[in-house]
Formats: C-alpha cells, structure tokens, sequence
C-alpha cells in the first residue's frame, strides 16, 4: 500500500445507456495496486455493466479507460486493438463471474479448467502444468484427486472455487468479481470469502469486486463505491461510509443491515 | 509546542435524511493538541462526542469542517482532507485506534487478529506471533484462547483483545475508547501499565477513561468536549 505510484485502472465521464435506462451516468474511478474496491448498490443500479465496460467488455457511450499495464505503458482499454484486450484478460487480469458457468469451460476437467490458464501464457510442459494445477486446487480446497472431472459434477461452492482457481493462477495484477458469492448457500459463502480474504492479501491483489453483501464488503474491501441508478453516490474508506455514510441512499443501505 | 496530533476549529455533524433530514451538530471548533509522550483524557457527559471526536480522527467519520494535523513519518498531513489510500497508510503506521467494542474477524484466530497490524507493518510471521502471544499473556488472556477466534468471548475478553492489537504496533499516536469498562482490577492495571510504557516510549495517547481512578493514574491534563446545547 504505497502512496506513491500509478493507478492500474482510471476510468472517467463513463456514460452507457440501454434505451432509456442510463446504467452508466458520468462514472470515474481508479484503482491501485493491492487495494480491494467494493462496489454496492440495488440491483439494476450498474454495477456488472460498470465491471464489463472497465475490462473493455463493453464500450462506453462517453468516457475512458486507461490501464497502467505491467509494461510500464499507459494504454486507453476501448482503444486498443481487440488482440491485446484478449491478452490482458488472458494475462494481468482476472475475471470471476457471478455464476461459474460463465467463466468455466463446463466440459472440460477440473485441471483442464486452470492448466489452459497456464497454457494460454506459454506453459507447455504437461507435468509441471498438471503440477500446478493440483498445487491451485489444494489451495482452493478441491482435492486434487477429482482434478480429472468435469465441473458439472461439483456443488456450486466448489465451481466458484475452481473459477477462483483458474483465475489466479496466472497471477494476475487486476481481478474484477461480480457478485462471487452471488447463488451460494450462507454457509458456503462465508467459506468462499475467508478464502478470498487469504488469497488477496497473499497475493497482493488488486481486486474490483460488486457485493450487495455489505458486511462482506466491510471485510474484504479497503475502499467502497455506492451505485444508484448508474452513478457513484458516495465513495471512500469502506468503514468510513458504512458508519457515516452521507448520501440518503447509502443512509438506507447501512441502515437495512444488521450489525454490518 | 512540539505536537503528535492537533485540531484546528473541527466541527462535526450529522444530517439524518432517514429522519426528515434533521441536522444534529456534535462538535463545534475544537482545537485539541497533543504532544509526543503525553496523554490527554477526553472529558464530558455522556453523549458529549467524545467517541465522535476520536473517530474524527481516526477517519472513521468524516470532518465536516477544519483540519486534523497528523506528524506521519517526516510529513504533516490533514486528516480532514486526506483520500482513502493515504488514510489507510496513516492507520497502518502512525495511528492506532481501539475502539470500545472489538470487531471480529469471523472464523480468524485471535493470535492472527492481534499479530496482523504487526504483519501489515512487515514485521516477520514469527516476530508478530511473538509480540501478540506476550501482549495477550500480559493482559492475562489464558492461552487456551489464543489459537480461537474471539466471536464467542466474553466482553472483558474480547477488549483485552482489542487492547492487544491496538498496543502491539507502538503506533506514534494512539486513540483509546473506554479502554477498560470491562475489565476487573488486576487487568486495569495491566492497561495502566501499558499506557505507561507507550508514554516513555512517545506515544501521543488520547483517551475516553470512565473510570476515574485509571483516567487519574494515565491522564496528563483533561481536555473538556461540551455538548453543543438544542438549537433553539
Ligand atoms: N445488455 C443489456 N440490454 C439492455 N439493458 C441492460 C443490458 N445490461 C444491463 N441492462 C440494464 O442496465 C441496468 C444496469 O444493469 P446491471 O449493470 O446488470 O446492474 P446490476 O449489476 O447493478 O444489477 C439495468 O436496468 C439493466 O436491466
Ligand atoms: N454515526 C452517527 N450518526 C448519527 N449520530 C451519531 C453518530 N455517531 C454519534 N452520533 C451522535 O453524536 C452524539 C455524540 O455521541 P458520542 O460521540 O458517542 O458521545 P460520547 O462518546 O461523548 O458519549 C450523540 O448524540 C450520538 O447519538
Ligand atoms: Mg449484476
Ligand atoms: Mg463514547
């Protein structure tokens, strides 16, 4: 946590409208090197459209992004060509999608799921890949020996955990997370974020997770964003806003939460 | 004078827009002024904004008006107007806090709770484990609780945990709500002894000491916060 240096991720004026539904109203933020960024907010307030318009998923209508890569190059995220947005996501970026589903190749084995990860950077050695893998899975609380089933067969907890899996083990500098917690059972979940806990601050990473979870985001994340109606309302140290929030709408989120 | 942690006119309220939007004012134009090595009691009734004063300065509530001057390394930085990252840095260097009811850290043993500001500061695994194991046996909590999380202790227990994370860094400033309204005799002399040490060692203490006999002991002048009377 030094205050000093770059952002990784600026984004500015970001403006996205679908029809007459402004999800994005004149959004900036940034984000720094080993910092956790909650964003909270009702649903349909913009927060998995502000998660895919910063990884150059979706292009705004108005505004920028810019990523500080490990490079050293400052690069405008919707401006680069569609090959290198693909290598980013591939290589100094992570992200964990809400439902597994949608960040796991479903037919594909467990160690299949992260040693692709490894392969798509270069790794070409089958046992130190297969090595890894398991190392990755043990780390998640899979066991390694259910590394040659597909993920269908697993409960939901232990699909995040893969996707988690074969998110990090590129080690990325970016993680984004929509709602990881999002379809799981109370107990599960809190297993999945004592897990996520160790990992980012192992790790060192620089994480953008959107949370309707408040009291999540209070242990996960040193910073927090309110969305409504697809603008910031209110930003700054997560426990500074949750225990004198400003804004009449974070005034009602805190209030809504038991003890958060 | 020389000092650790200074206000200038801070002023603090709170709007309730769930209410009607009334406005309550806590604090009006403090100056408050403290100095390496000294400890100064806050003082008032209860409801005054004692606790609203030390989260002021903590960055826990916001500053609504005026300036906290911080010494931060070589640095002088206002509080009032600092971002979130440099807040952070502040908290993991120079200022310490603890609160009057721990906040747990589900499911995370109390040795790691206590061991990690020190881990934050990048002090090593072993030298951190050390320092939290001696501060918890010091404020006489029984080892069998270490390797436990503090979810299901009692209030007294869950403070002296409280009491040891906030002492195990040696932070330049320190901030002390109630630090011992629930402790017996034997451990208000431990955290007597323990503000002692931090004094000698430098520490700027600020503290909110109900009892009056600690707040005698500890406390090198009173500072008084006064309740801002019903707007009329
Ligand atoms: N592809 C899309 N087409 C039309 N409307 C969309 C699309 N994606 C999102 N929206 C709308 O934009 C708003 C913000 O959605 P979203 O970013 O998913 O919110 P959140 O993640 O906070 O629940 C919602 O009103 C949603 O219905
Ligand atoms: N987060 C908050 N939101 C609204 N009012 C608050 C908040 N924190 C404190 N207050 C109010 O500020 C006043 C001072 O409280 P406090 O600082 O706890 O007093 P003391 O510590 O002197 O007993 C009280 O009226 C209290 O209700
Ligand atoms: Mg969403
Ligand atoms: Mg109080």
């Amino acid at each position: 946590m030094s205050t000093a240096g770059a952002p990784l991720l600026e984004a500015e004026g970001l403006t996205l409208r679908f029809g007459a539904i402004p999800a994005l109203e004149e959004v900036a933020l940034s984000i720094w090197p080993g910092e956790v960024v909650a964003i909270v907010g009702e649903s349909g307030s913009g927060k998995t459209t502000l998660l895919r318009v910063l990884s150059g998923l979706v292009r705004p209508e108005r505004g920028t992004v810019r990523y500080h890569g490990a490079d050293g190059a400052v690069r405008d995220v919707h401006g680069m060509a569609e090959s290198r947005r693909r290598l980013l996501h591939r290589t100094e970026w992570g992200f964990v999608h809400q439902n597994p589903r949608d960040g796991l190749r479903m037919g594909v084995s467990a160690g299949g799921n992260v040693g692709e990860r490894l392969m798509a950077v270069g790794a070409r050695h089958y046992g130190s890949i297969r090595a890894e893998a398991a190392a990755w899975l043990r780390r998640v609380e899979i066991d390694p020996a259910r590394m040659d089933e597909v993920p269908t067969r697993f409960s939901g907890g232990m699909q995040q955990r893969l996707q988690i899996a074969r998110t990090l083990v590129t080690r990325p500098r970016l993680v984004f997370m929509d709602e990881p917690t999002g379809g799981l059972d109370v107990s599960v979940q809190a297993r999945l974020l004592d897990m996520l806990r160790g990992l980012v601050a192992d790790l060192d990473l620089a994480v953008l997770i959107v949370t309707h979870d408040i009291a999540a985001a209070r242990l996960l994340a040193h910073r927090m964003l309110v969305m409504r109606h697809g603008r910031v309302v209110e930003q700054g140290l997560t426990d500074r806003v949750l225990d004198d929030p400003q804004h009449p709408y974070t005034q009602l989120l805190v209030s809504s939460v038991l003890a958060a | 004078m020389r000092y650790a942690i200074r206000t200038e006119g801070l002023s603090k309220s709170f709007t309730l827009h769930l209410q009607g939007g009334v406005t309550l004012p806590v604090l009006h134009d403090v100056e408050l002024a403290v100095a390496p090595g000294e400890c100064v009691a806050l003082a008032g009734p209860s409801g005054a904004g004692k606790s609203t004063l030390m989260r002021c300065l903590y960055g826990n509530y916001g500053a609504g008006k005026g300036r906290i001057l911080l010494r931060h390394g070589e640095t002088e930085i206002d509080l009032a107007a600092a971002d979130a990252r440099v807040m952070r840095a502040v908290r993991r260097d120079t200022l310490g806090y603890v609160s009057q009811f721990l906040r747990v850290i589900p499911r995370v043993a109390t040795l790691d709770i206590v061991a990690e500001p020190l881990l934050a500061r990048g002090v090593a695994l072993e030298a951190a484990r050390d320092r939290a194991t001696s501060l918890l046996a010091r404020l006489n909590l029984p080892a069998k609780l270490h390797g436990l999380p503090p979810a299901t202790f009692s209030g007294g227990e869950q403070q002296r945990v409280n009491l040891a994370r906030g002492f195990a860094p040696r932070y330049p400033v320190l901030l002390l709500d109630e630090p011992t309204a629930s402790l017996d005799a034997a451990n208000r002399a431990v955290v007597i002894g323990l503000v002692e040490e931090a004094k000698r060692a430098g520490t700027a203490i600020i503290g909110i000491f109900h009892d009056a006999e600690v707040r005698e002991r500890v406390a090198d002048r009173l500072f008084e916060v006064h309740p801002i009377p019903a707007a009329a």
